[in-house]
């Protein structure tokens, strides 16, 4: 018998250390807006000895912030779910309707994976233009989806073909349609995948900046990330508002985070481990 | 012979073959289109095609015709100064800021970001309720919106309010703003970088740990190897496809680094804290010198594929 295995204190006070540079700059966030400026400049990242609601009422007053939000959500669900349907209908011809030069096709979108998307920024800036979208929401939406392709195919094709062939012979010999086959088999077999990439998705259309920076110029239109950095851009170092603004434009994000935390990281990392 | 064929026998020729045509055809049709095969390519394949296509690919084209050219983007380009915009860049002192920044992300990366991210991963990699409230602390800041982040360490950084102050309060000196010294903003938004990107880094390198079968480890263990031994020469090889991941993506984010920038400096103090895309960005879009911008992707995209192709054929070439 082994004695009581000795606790790595070591191990735990790095890991504690760590955790405070992760942590400590999110709490003095969240308490940060609730100091007024005095207090903030003394005690940047204690308690607050006077707790101030105001800062935080007042992003909500003026009602913006729920525009901003329902702009980014607008936004983030269509990419999500054009993605997601667009993804899967294309992946689908590669793994089960084989036919000429589909490997080239197929290369053809892996390639898209690599590009950077901001190196052809001003031509895409410019087509966005020239197609009639600039100042819209679709002028978000769509390229978002495109630049989304490359991957989630990828994904897409590796999940189909993992499914059993016998699926699919069998279909085939009751004459189910390849229509059929998709909607019916394949799609409602495909959640866990379909949720990791939606995730995927999700985040990266809610956290986007640079495409919704060019594509819009009325605030009508901006999704919190532009309005976030307007409203630093209004109140400059009056942080206690700013930070009480991040402390509620973050909310969603991490309430998300932790009640959808296994596909969240699926989605984020799973492309990583699985291709 | 043919000169006796009438205008009626040539008509019934060329439609009996066409016919035979239209025969084959609809023969080749049906051979292929069992379960409406055809029907389902020509509807599930050109959505994707022509969004990508239209979005993607082509952009990257016309950056690299648009490069020849000074152009503010209104009409047709005609200023054609060849290749003008590139000897304007390769001279302007702000893009190799931003060509070395780019490099300094990448090493930090590498010697910093990576190492500190893997030894996390392997000390939690283990299920345990403690070890998956660690994870998830370190996961937090991947998830937030680059501009969030960068607004939160741009008040960690100021001179007046933030962490900096109460350092330069201690030690009775004068108010440091570190995002506004020349020499030390770079510093400063690095260390943002690494708080931002490691728990993403050491999510890959705690997937890959999982899957290495514990029996070697075991193995290794009865063999006398010690707990370092056991890392270096089972964990470490073993996992060493996600490492490369992993490398790959720091290097590929490296070079788009972007989102943080714009809360944190902005490109800013006389821009020494520019990257390739900020740097894009400021001198290219905002002045909408789509020729000059376009010369930017360019160089960028050439990076970025020439990166890809090396790596491919050097890190990867034994993972076929």
């Amino acid at each position: 018998m082994f004695a009581m295995r000795k606790i790595p204190w070591g191990k735990y006070i790095f890991l504690m250390l760590v955790a405070g540079f992760v942590l400590v700059p999110m709490f003095a966030t969240v308490l940060g807006g609730f100091k007024s400026l005095g207090e903030l400049r003394t005690n940047p990242f204690g308690l607050p000895e006077v707790w101030e609601f105001e800062y935080y009422a007042q992003v909500f007053a003026d009602g913006s912030i729920w525009q901003l939000m329902k702009n980014s959500l607008i936004i983030a669900f269509f990419s999500v779910l054009l993605t997601l349907i667009i993804g899967t209908m294309t992946a689908f011809t590669f793994s089960h309707i084989k036919f000429a030069g589909y490997k080239y096709l197929y290369n053809y979108f892996l390639i898209g994976m690599m590009f950077p998307a901001a190196a052809a920024i001003l031509p895409l800036f410019l087509k966005i233009r020239d197609l009639g979208l600039l100042d819209s929401l679709s002028g978000v939406v769509i390229p978002q989806v495109a630049f989304g392709l490359g991957f989630s195919i990828l994904l897409f094709r590796t999940f189909f073909e993992q499914l059993p062939s016998e699926l699919f012979d069998a279909a085939r010999v009751d004459g189910c349609s390849y229509i059929k086959f998709y909607w019916h088999v394949i799609l409602p077999l495909s959640t866990p995948i379909l949720a990791t990439v939606g995730v995927f998705v999700l985040v990266a259309s809610w956290n986007n900046y640079l495409l919704p920076l060019l594509v819009l110029n009325t605030e009508q239109q901006y999704p919190w990330t532009l309005g976030i950095m307007q409203y630093r851009g209004e109140y400059g170092i009056e942080w206690n508002r700013i930070l009480a603004y991040v402390t509620v434009t973050i909310t969603p994000a991490i309430v998300f985070f932790l009640f959808a935390q296994k596909y969240i990281v699926e989605g984020l990392t799973g492309g990583a481990v699985k291709g | 012979m043919s000169n006796n064929v009438t205008p009626e026998k040539r008509v019934k020729v060329a439609s009996n073959q066409s016919a035979a045509s239209n025969q084959s055809v609809s023969r080749w049709f049906k051979k292929n289109n069992h379960g409406n095969r055809l029907l389902t390519l020509v509807l599930f394949l050109p959505p994707a095609l022509l969004l990508f296509t239209i979005f993607v690919i082509l952009p990257i084209g016309e950056a690299g015709y648009y490069s020849l050219f000074r152009w503010n983007g209104y009409g047709e380009p005609t200023k054609w100064v060849e290749f003008g915009n590139y000897t304007r860049l390769f001279k302007h002192s702000a893009f190799d800021t931003a060509v070395w920044n780019t490099l300094k992300i990448i090493l930090i990366s590498i010697v910093i970001q990576l190492p500190l991210a893997l030894i996390i991963a392997l000390s939690i990699y283990k299920k345990s309720w403690t070890n998956s409230l660690f994870r998830l602390i370190f996961f937090l800041p991947y998830i937030l919106a680059e501009v969030a982040a960068g607004l939160i360490w741009r008040f960690v950084f100021d001179g007046d309010y933030g962490v900096m102050s109460s350092f330069t309060e201690a030690l009775n000196t004068d108010s440091w703003y570190i995002l506004a010294d020349n020499n030390w903003a770079f510093v400063a938004i690095l260390v943002v970088l690494v708080w931002k990107y490691f728990g993403f880094h050491m999510m890959i390198y705690i997937a890959a740990l999982q899957g290495v079968p514990k029996d070697l480890i075991e193995a290794s263990k009865l063999d006398g190897a010690s707990r370092f031994q056991a890392i270096w020469y089972v964990k470490i090889p073993l996992i060493i496809s996600g490492i490369t991941i992993s490398i790959f993506f720091s290097i590929l984010g490296a070079l788009q680094t972007f989102d943080l920038i714009m809360p944190l400096t902005g490109g800013g103090p006389s821009n020494s804290t520019h990257t390739l895309v900020s740097y894009l960005y400021t001198f290219g879009i905002t002045r909408m010198n789509v020729g000059f911008g376009s010369a930017v992707g360019v160089v960028l995209f050439i990076c970025c594929v020439i990166f890809a192709f090396t790596y491919q054929s050097t890190m990867m070439k034994d993972k076929k």
